[in-house]
This record gives structure tokens, sequence and C-alpha cells, in this order.
């Protein structure tokens, strides 16, 4: 089983047409892939998680902080970008990484996800999407050429086009429609794209949890040969079962040599399924989120610092952790700072971006080491020490090709 | 104690007992002490150097103790601390912030505040007065102890209470528990101050084990009680003295001879911390008066406010910096001291917040983008004002002792007051 992993097989894109990357798989083992990424700003490796920046800053910290961290990646969001500060002056200022001081890599999505989150304030048509400002209500039309002028003019290393995003839980011919119309959007992105020798247009497979739509949808855009491809429209409340098997059927279908990145996804258990089945990059708020809730990640789980029992615990948040925090704080005292003064989420944010920089770290080496099996069976054993590891995770590893029956308690064993 | 001239002062170490020097091998110990370098000719403004003991930052004299929320500052995580330059090393804790978590059984069993708060080499003084969230006007203050409101309402702190907090803290240095008044209550009320201060002091002296202790020295407005109270208070064995009672509704001419009546009683040998007296004019007054340590609210004000400090430190800075009209300064919410990042007029600015400034933010980062995070609201703004405006404050303060070194104080202080007018 190790040959396999050990066996390394590089994939150059060797298409000079619409490229500004490279993507250069080191190592695998079954599905799973650990991939050097060359971005025109900074050469990644994979499987790669990338805070998210909404306003040109990851929420609190410093670019030299999340350099320190570990970020490769930032991602930017289009939409909020482009009512404040507006892509026209991040264009005048030298773009969003001059602008916020930050010279890695930067993703912008394409707006697209606002049709869900900002649903109330959007109308969408073949046109585009009408969205009502929530800073002054003014009404702004986004369509898949004004996403695309929008994000060359901000200028990160990827960029994402504009497709139809619903909501996985809802069903019936608006799922069909709209991954029909993310088809015909892409091609309107790849006609507007006018800076493809830096900037990398990525697709969205869409098409909700129905694995015919997927199959359209994936078909058509591997056609389309893009630098890379995004699984979209997922990690929006859908069942555990239905997500891991619309990330496992796009990843057997989108080409080996692409990155694949699923859009959304940031609990730890999450990307080590999702890098599993074989996909390579992730965004969420959750990190960050959680941190401001009072929420630290440990390989245990989630740490609720606002519990009562963290009073008088005079441990780091996590032992096997080398950051910052976990350096030079106590849970105690991030107790009593946490949720009362903006330093507690600013120092558990810091902690928990670092923790999983280090865990895409840990399943980088992991898989180049040829020892990805048990980083995974060591990881669930950390998150379940009962063996009660969801189902859904078990299935998922079955068709990962990863056996975890050590992890497992008789009774899930059995079921 | 008799004053001597001070001219012919030289460097005298406290009269702590080794028991106040926490956990060092013998062999290392170094103590608590305070030289003054240079005298000012024409004011008591003097500049030197107070030594925390080993292994512990030395703090050149007039010193700025940084604001901080639980013993950190609000917006400047510890390793953007570091960075600072001039060094941030002083910072003013207040032990009311830890009265309800973590216990100070944990505070002890952690090895004390620096432990705590993740900052080993810093000087953290400890002084009841919190001038950010809690007003000193002495309401509810009874024989048992003094009020302050904190998160979890009015709290009764008495000299017992404050000392199991301070002896669990083990700060560098620390002021006792006072009694502090604003300058409209009756003599009646002041004179009780000043009695129970000097109680509490007594109390404290007796129940304290750890760091150097600075005796508080209150009096209101009150001319005699002010001399009262810093003669009974260089009577006690202390390292050193904090005026409290100022910046509580006091006139500024008031102030002058309040600060004067209370520091000519006191040895000169020893230091002098001032509490409530942060702006930049107020800075200057206090230390043409005699001051050596200052806590102030100011940088913070201005951070929270979205403001950045941009007065000249120098008579030669001054040729350099912007100058801008008094209608420009009222469009842009600026004035020559300070400049108002709301301002839409910093929406494309790319210089950075001051051009002769070397802090992080200001190398790093525009006026625009610290714009752009004020107005949407992102915690990144007042990481970065603040730590520009801490960093200019800091020079400011190292301005005033290259002013005293130089023996022209007095002048630095006549032309800084002079154009902010």
């Amino acid at each position: 089983m190790t040959i396999l992993c050990a066996l390394k097989r590089a994939h150059l894109c060797t298409n000079s047409l619409g490229m500004a990357l490279q993507f250069e798989i080191l190592a695998r083992y079954k599905r799973a892939r650990a991939a050097k990424l060359t971005l025109p700003h900074f050469t990644c490796q994979t499987p790669l998680f990338m805070p998210v920046g909404t306003q040109g800053t990851v929420k609190g910290l410093t670019s030299s902080q999340l350099e320190d961290a570990g970020c490769q990646i930032v991602l930017g969001n289009t939409y909020h970008l482009a009512l404040r500060p507006g892509a026209d002056l991040l264009e005048q200022l030298g773009g969003l990484h001059h602008f916020m001081n930050w010279s890695r890599a930067l993703l912008t999505d394409s707006g697209g996800f606002q049709m869900v989150s900002l649903l109330h304030l959007a109308d969408i048509t073949e046109a585009g999407v009408t969205f009502q400002s929530p800073v002054d209500g003014t009404s702004m039309l986004l369509t898949p050429e004004e996403s695309i002028h929008i994000q060359n003019k901000i200028g990160a290393d990827i960029i994402m086009a504009l497709d139809d995003v619903v909501k996985t839980t809802i069903t019936g011919p608006r799922i069909e429609e709209a991954m029909y119309r993310t088809l015909r959007w892409i091609d309107r992105c790849i006609a507007a794209h006018s800076r493809p020798s830096e900037q990398n247009l990525f697709g969205i497979v869409q098409g909700g949890l129905d694995p015919h739509l997927r199959d359209v949808c994936c078909q058509g855009l591997v056609d389309r040969n893009l630098p890379g491809y995004a699984i979209g429209g997922l990690a929006g409340g859908e069942d555990k079962d239905s997500f891991w098997r619309v990330v496992a059927q796009c990843t057997a279908q989108l080409p080996e040599d692409k990155p694949r990145y699923v859009m959304g996804v940031g609990f730890p258990l999450d990307i080590v399924v999702c890098s599993a089945l074989g996909a390579d990059m992730y965004d969420c708020v959750y990190p960050t989120r959680t941190a401001r809730f009072g929420t630290a990640l440990i390989p245990e789980g989630m740490l609720k610092l606002k519990n009562a029992d963290m009073a008088t615990d005079v441990r780091p948040l996590d032992a096997s952790c080398s950051c910052m925090v976990c350096k030079r704080y106590t849970r105690a005292y991030l107790h009593t700072l946490v949720t009362r003064e903006a330093m507690g989420s600013q120092l558990i944010s810091y902690h928990n971006v670092a923790y999983m920089m280090k865990l895409n770290n840990d399943l980088h080496k992991s898989i180049l080491e040829g020892c990805f099996p048990q980083f995974v069976q060591g990881f669930l054993r950390m998150q379940f020490p009962k063996g009660n590891v969801p189902l859904w995770v078990c299935n998922a590893m079955e068709v990962a090709g990863i056996d975890i029956s050590m992890c497992l308690s008789p009774e899930v064993a059995s079921s | 104690m008799k004053v001597e001239d001070p001219r012919n002062l030289r460097s005298i170490g406290d009269s702590t007992s080794i028991r106040d020097i926490w956990d060092l091998p013998s062999s290392q110990i170094m103590k608590f002490s305070f030289s003054v370098r240079v005298w000012s000719k024409l004011d008591r403004a003097r500049t030197g150097t107070l030594n925390l003991g080993t292994g512990k930052p030395l703090a050149d004299t007039p010193c700025l103790l940084l604001t901080t929320r639980k013993g950190l500052p609000a917006f400047i995580t510890p390793e953007l601390l570091d960075e600072i330059y001039p060094a941030a090393n002083l910072l003013q804790i207040s032990p009311i912030h830890f009265l309800e978590t973590p216990p100070t059984s944990l505070i002890s069993g952690v090895g004390g505040i620096h432990l705590l708060v993740g900052l080993p080499e810093y000087g953290l003084a400890a002084f009841a007065r919190d001038s950010l969230m809690c007003e000193a006007n002495g309401q509810g203050t009874t024989k048992l102890g003094a009020a302050f409101e904190t998160s979890g309402g009015r709290r009764l702190v008495g000299p017992s209470k404050y000392m199991e907090l301070v002896n669990a803290l083990k700060p560098d240095f620390w002021g006792s528990l006072p009694d502090e008044v604003p300058a409209w209550v009756s003599t009646k009320r002041n004179r009780m101050s000043v009695d129970r201060t000097l109680n509490w002091l007594d109390h404290c002296l007796s129940l304290h084990s750890v760091g150097a202790i600075f005796g508080t020295v209150v009096g209101g407005v009150d001319l005699e009680l002010r001399m009262h109270s810093a003669q009974e208070t260089a009577k006690r064995r202390v390292s050193g003295f904090s005026l409290g009672g100022f910046g509580l509704g006091e006139s500024k001419e008031e102030r002058a001879a309040l600060l004067e009546v209370a520091i000519e009683r006191l040895p000169a040998e020893l230091p002098r911390h001032v509490s409530g007296l942060g702006m930049p004019e107020e800075v200057l007054e206090a230390v043409s008066a005699g001051c050596d340590i200052l806590d102030s609210t100011y940088p913070h004000t201005l951070t929270t406010g979205g403001y950045a400090m941009t007065f000249p430190l120098s008579i030669q800075d001054e040729h350099d910096s912007e100058k801008l009209s008094i209608e420009e300064c009222a469009t842009l919410g600026s004035d020559s001291s300070k400049i108002n990042l709301r301002s839409m007029s910093y929406r494309s600015d790319t210089s950075p917040l001051l051009k002769s400034c070397e802090c992080h933010a200001c190398c790093k980062y525009s006026r625009a983008y610290i714009h752009h995070l004020l107005n949407t609201h992102e915690m990144l703004a007042q990481t970065l004002l603040d730590i520009h405006n801490v960093t200019h404050y800091l020079r400011f303060f190292a301005a005033i002792r290259e002013a005293i070194s130089q023996n022209s104080f007095d002048q630095y202080k006549s032309w800084f007051v002079s154009r902010r007018r």
C-alpha cells in the first residue's frame, strides 16, 4: 500500500493559455494528494486552508501574524470589496495585495455566495444578480462580466467564476436551472477575463445533491479546460452523507492535474474527509468566527473557553501547538478575557488560524511521508476517543480506501 | 524626612527588605531602585532611571505606563507589543480587574501577573485606579473599602482584599489602596479621604510581601490636606509615591499648586507616580512639577475615536510636518496634533499615518487602508492605530527626557504648549 503513495508523479500544467499556476502532485495516498501549487504571488502546498478576509482583513490579525501562522492564501469577498472600498479605488491603489499589505497569494470569490447569504437583498435573472446594497440601499447588478471585471481590478491570484448558487436544502427545478445557468455563465466569465496570464479563473461545479446534475456540470466545466475547479453549493446545511458523496463524485470526475477547491468547508473533520477523497483547497469563516464566540480548536475538538471549568485550568489551549498564544497563555487567563475584552477573540482567532494551518500542513506531510492513514486514524482517535465516529465518516473513508476500523467502538463498527 | 538639595543626591536604593523581591536566585538579586541623572534648573523636572531588578527592563524616566485591560493592552497582541520602539515595556495593571477571575490562588500558582499575561520581561505596575472604565468619584466608598465600578457591578475593596490581589499578582511595583475623591467634595469628606488613605497604607504595609510599594498621597484640592497627606506618607517605609486624586475636576491653576505642595514634602530621591494626567499638556505640567512615572489613557482614547497622533515631537520635526490650514482641519476633523482617519479625505491616501514614524502601522499600511478598516468596522483598525499612537506617545516621552538631559525642558514645554494653542 505504501508503495503507491511513495510513487511521486509530477503533473505540470503545460497549457500556457489562461494559466497562471503550476500544480505539481508530489505524493498520493489512494485518492488523497499532496501537491505544490505555484501561484503568481506564492508557492503553496496542499491540502490548504484559506482563512477568510472578507473586507481585506482576516478579523483582527495583521498580515505579519497571518504569515507567522503559516497562511498561504487569504480569501477576499468580491461583493463586499466592490462596495467598500470599491473596485476602482483598489485598482488605483495597486490592487488588494498592496492595499492590505499581503505579499502571499489571494483568492477572490465571485459574489455568488452572497446570493444565498444576502438572498433577501438579491434578485437573480439570466443577466445576473441585482443586489440591494446593505450599506446604502442602492442596487447593483452583478453580471458574470461585471464580477470578473471587478476581480481583475482586485488582482487576486485566483478568481472565481460567477455561479448561480442555491441552498442545498432546496429541491426541485430551481437546482437544475441554477446548474445550467452556471454553465452558461462560465463562458461569459471566460470571455470577460482580461488577465488570464496573471490570474487563474476557477469554474464552480453546481447541481445540488443530484448526481446527474453534478455530472453534467463537471463535464461541462472540464471541457472548458480551466486552471482549477471548485465544488460549490455545499456546506449549506445539507446532511453530511449527501455532502461527502457529492465531494467524492466531483473529485473523481475532475481532472487529476488541476487543483480542486471545496467551497465553504472549514470544520477540521470535513477537511480531513475531503482531503482523503482527493480535494485540495478549503475556505471558511468558521475558525475566526467561532473564536469570537470563545471557542478554540484543538486536536480533541472544540474547547469552549466560556465554560466555568476553564476558570481554573492552567494548561495551554493545545499542548501540541507552538503558536504564540499556546506558548504564552493558560486557558484560565483566556477564560477571563473571552467575550469581555476584544483581546480574547484576537488571541483565540490567532490560535485557531494557526491550528488550521498546522492541520493542513500535517495532512500534506503525512501524504508525502506515506503515513496518511495513520494520520487520519490518529486524528479520529483524538476527536472521537469513545470510538463514536459518525457513520458518514466511516462511509466516506471506505470510499477513500482508508481503514479506520481500529478507531471505532464495537457498536459503531457493527452497524 | 528632611528634603536634601536634589543636586547633591546620588542613586539611592529603596529600603524594602529582601522578601520584597520575588523568587530569583539570591546571587542575582537586584533590588528595585531609582536614580536621578539630570535635574532641570528652572523647575522640578528630572530625568533618571528606574531599575526594576534583575531580568527586568531599565526604564528611563519620566516614563509612560501603558493602559491595560486585564493585564494586556486593549488592542495590541504581545508579539506586536514586543516590536514597538521605543520599548513599550512598562504597563499599568489594575488589581481590580482580577476581582472575579481567575482566583488569586491560581494567579499566584502560575507565578503572578507577568506569567499570567505572558509578559515575563516587562515591568508591570499595579495601581487601583482605572481611568478608562471607572471614574474615581469616591461614591460608595466606606471605611471598609473603596468602591469600584466593575463589569460585575459596584464592588467594595478593602485593604485586605486589595493586598490578597497584589500579593498574588506580584507586580514590580504598586500603589497602596487610596480613597480618591473629586475636587468638589466637602473638606470633611476630603479629610476623611486623607485619614483613610493613610490607614489603608499602614494596613497594606503590614500585609505586603512582594514588589516595591508606592504610598498614595491624596488631599483633593485642599492645599493643607495635600501637605498633610504628603508629609505623613513620607514617614512610612515606602519605595516611592503615587499622587492620587488628580484629573478629577481641579482647575489647572489649582493643580500646579497642589502638585507643588505635595512634591515639596516628598523625599527627592524616591520616584513619584501620578495618575489621571494623561493629555500631552498635562504630562508636561506633571513632569515639570517633578513626576517621574505617568499613566495615560490618551493613546487609547484617540485610538477608539479613530484618530492618529501626528504632533511634531521636536522643533526640527515641526518644519517637516504637514501643515493644514484651519479650514482644512475643520473639514478633516483633524487638528495640528492628530488626524481623523474616519474622514473621507483619506479614502485614497496612500501615505502612512505619519511620514516620520517607523512603527509597524506606518511602515506597512496606508491611511487609505486604515480608513477602510474603520469604515467597515474591522478590529484591525484599532490594532494599527493603537500601535502608532502608543509608539508616538512613547517617542513624546523620549523627547521629554532628551529635553531634560539637554537642560532645555522649559523651552521644550513652552514650544509644545504654544503650538498646540
